[in-house]
């Protein structure tokens, strides 16, 4: 059968602001899905010779090497410090950065608040997947009452490790935010709400209207020790009980 | 001006553009100085939440091509250490200003010179260098940060001055620079200023291959020797009649330099050779000098940590004493020239 290219509508492609180059992440992980789908929201924006990568220290810590777009590598926790410090000097770029759970919530609580409750005119992309996924599986500040890691071999216990930390909550609790919501990525409904939510977070910071934080419950099947189609369902079955969906401020 | 003004000051006249701080005892004047300063000249001022914050808002907006920098004193001149090997390793520009405190940790509020061996050792983690300058007046501090700024940007290194709370808080009499307008500095064609008609520009210390930060670490290494060979400065004092040498950076140099005129009224023939870089140590020029002299008199306000690069640049070539205060003492001229004389038989 010969096939006519030329007749033929191009329904899906790789996003024009990647790079050849293979992500690094492991199959069925949720962490190329939210890459991809940053990617698409630079091509419909028109924003790849704008754009800025702030990658983190984590499972994407390589983040910039996948993007036609300038990208810096920040320090274990610090991205939204080195993102406000590019912002602050060039506002024409548009700025985002891209951090785990240990990254943002653990190492970094300090400058992800304060750059939060600044108003910093930055967007961030918080992938929660309830573990330290570069190191190797250890416990995160969100790992669920329950859920073991390398470093909580019985399940994380409230007594010794607290409780998992709903940091979209916390910023949403400032008066600067525009943009606060927690997504996620089980199911096509979601990645498609996932990714207006990214969308919408960009526009944020184009319109000049100031902070966003896009929260995204991710897998990690590689250290939950599950297969990516388990791991979906731990998602809706298990982890968003303790962290409900939704857009937590609005005010773009 | 008191001197931590005439340093922010100077900053803004040699182009830099973005501030970055956190209030501690005795710098607090160059953040509050730049607060004021800031907005006028169109550049960018935080006060952030740490100084963690502050150098690594310093390593966004280095990474964005403007002239950066950021000032603390002992304390939180630690925590900004593992921002300074990132600038270090991500071969950023970035002028820091370390206006020293007595320590070790909370330690005084009084001037010291205890962190010369994280200044120009290291400090944060990996192998890296930083140019490290030791002001002794104003006038000289006006001139290093200038010079700071244009090392930075020449060897895309962190640049540190080395002063102390005496300086930051005297006042004297100054003359500014002409000011430098930042459009008219060389560019930067690695900045990160959106990838429009060009390659991606990336910003990172981090090489996972060994073989490929072998390479990085090697080309790096090289400009350290670059810095070595061309950038070492210093300044002698009366030194060639002399028979014993002071060696004293910062304010000690200051002060020696007084104790070097008593001295010399009561015919004691003393000199002195005040490091102005102290990395890159003046090693060779202070061999040359040893093999002249019987003494070389080391005085710090610590309890000794210059005084290991005198002996490795001295060797047996001259008695190497040493002469310290610690813990936030100041020593004085007359300290100063009882030692030289016990030291000169
Ligand atoms: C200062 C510092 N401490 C620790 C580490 C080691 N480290 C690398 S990645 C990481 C955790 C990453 O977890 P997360 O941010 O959740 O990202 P993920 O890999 O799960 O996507 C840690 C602790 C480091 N690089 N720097
Ligand atoms: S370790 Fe986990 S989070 Fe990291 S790439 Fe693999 S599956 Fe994804
Ligand atoms: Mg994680």
């Amino acid at each position: 059968m010969s096939v006519n290219m030329d007749n033929m509508v191009k329904v899906f492609e790789r996003p024009r602001s990647l790079t050849d180059a293979q992500f690094s992440y492991c199959p069925g992980c949720h962490h190329g899905l939210v890459t991809r789908i940053i990617a698409h929201t630079i091509d419909e924006l028109g924003i790849q010779d704008r754009a800025v990568i702030v990658a983190s220290v984590g499972c994407s810590v390589t983040m910039y090497e996948w993007f036609r777009c300038d990208g810096i590598q920040a320090a274990h926790g610090r991205a939204c410090a080195v993102a406000t410090g590019i912002k602050r000097v060039n506002s024409n770029l548009i700025v985002f950065t891209y951090q785990g759970d240990g990254d943002l919530a653990a190492i970094g609580t300090a400058e992800s608040i304060h750059a939060a409750n600044r108003g910093e005119n930055i967007t961030v992309i918080f992938i929660n997947n309830q573990i330290y996924g570069m190191t190797g599986g250890q416990m995160a500040p969100t790992t669920l009452l329950g859920q073991r890691a390398t470093s909580c071999p019985d399940g994380r216990n409230a007594q010794l490790a607290g409780y998992p930390i709903r940091f979209a909550e916390v910023i949403a609790q400032l008066d600067a935010p525009v943009y606060v919501t927690r997504q996620a990525l089980y199911d096509q409904k979601r990645i498609m709400a996932a990714s207006r939510a990214i969308k919408k977070a960009f526009q944020c910071q184009i319109d000049g209207k100031g902070y966003s934080l896009v929260e995204i419950l991710t897998n990690c099947p590689t250290n939950w020790r599950m297969s990516p189609v388990e791991s979906n369902s731990y998602v809706m079955n298990q982890v968003v009980g303790t962290f409900p969906l939704g857009d937590l401020v609005d005010r773009g | 001006m008191t001197g931590n003004e005439a340093m922010a000051e100077a900053a803004i006249c040699a182009g830099c553009r973005a501030y970055f701080g956190y209030p501690i005892t005795p710098q607090n004047e160059i953040l509050e100085y730049m607060a004021t300063r800031m907005p006028g000249v169109g550049g960018a001022f935080i006060q952030a939440e740490s100084e963690v914050a502050a150098i690594n808002m310093c390593y966004g907006a280095s990474a964005a091509g403007v002239r950066t920098m950021t000032s603390s004193s002992s304390p939180g001149i630690s925590l900004k250490m593992e921002g300074i090997s990132y600038l270090a390793g991500a071969d950023l520009p970035c002028v820091i200003i370390n206006v020293a405190r007595g320590g070790p940790g909370l330690g005084n509020i009084s001037p010291a010179q205890g962190d010369y061996f994280q200044a120009t050792k290291g400090g944060g983690h990996g192998d890296y260098r930083m140019i490290v300058l030791g002001p002794a007046t104003i006038a000289e501090a006006i001139e290093m940060v200038m010079l700071a700024f244009d090392l930075a940007d020449k060897y895309r290194v962190p640049v540190m001055i080395l002063s102390d709370g005496m300086l930051g808080q005297m006042m004297e009499p100054i003359t500014l620079p002409e000011p430098v307008d930042p459009a008219s500095l060389p560019g930067k064609p690695w900045a990160l200023t959106g990838a429009r008609g060009r390659h991606p520009n990336v910003v990172t210390s981090y090489a996972i291959d060994p073989g490929d930060l072998s390479q990085i670490n090697t080309k790096r290494q090289s400009r350290y020797h670059q810095i070595e060979e061309k950038e070492v400065r210093y300044r002698e004092t009366e030194t060639s009649d002399a028979t014993i040498v002071i060696v004293a950076y910062g304010t000690v140099a200051r002060i020696a330099r007084t104790a070097v005129r008593m001295a010399r009224s009561q015919g004691i023939k003393l000199g002195m050779m005040q490091p102005i870089t102290l990395w890159p140590f003046p090693y060779a020029p202070l061999r040359t000098l040893s093999s002249r002299v019987n003494t070389i008199l080391t005085v710090e306000m610590s309890a000794g940590q210059m005084i290991e690069d005198v002996r490795l640049a001295v060797a047996d070539r001259a008695e190497t004493p040493f002469y310290g205060e610690v813990g936030g003492l100041v020593t004085t001229p007359k300290d100063i020239l009882r030692e030289v004389k016990r030291n000169v038989s």
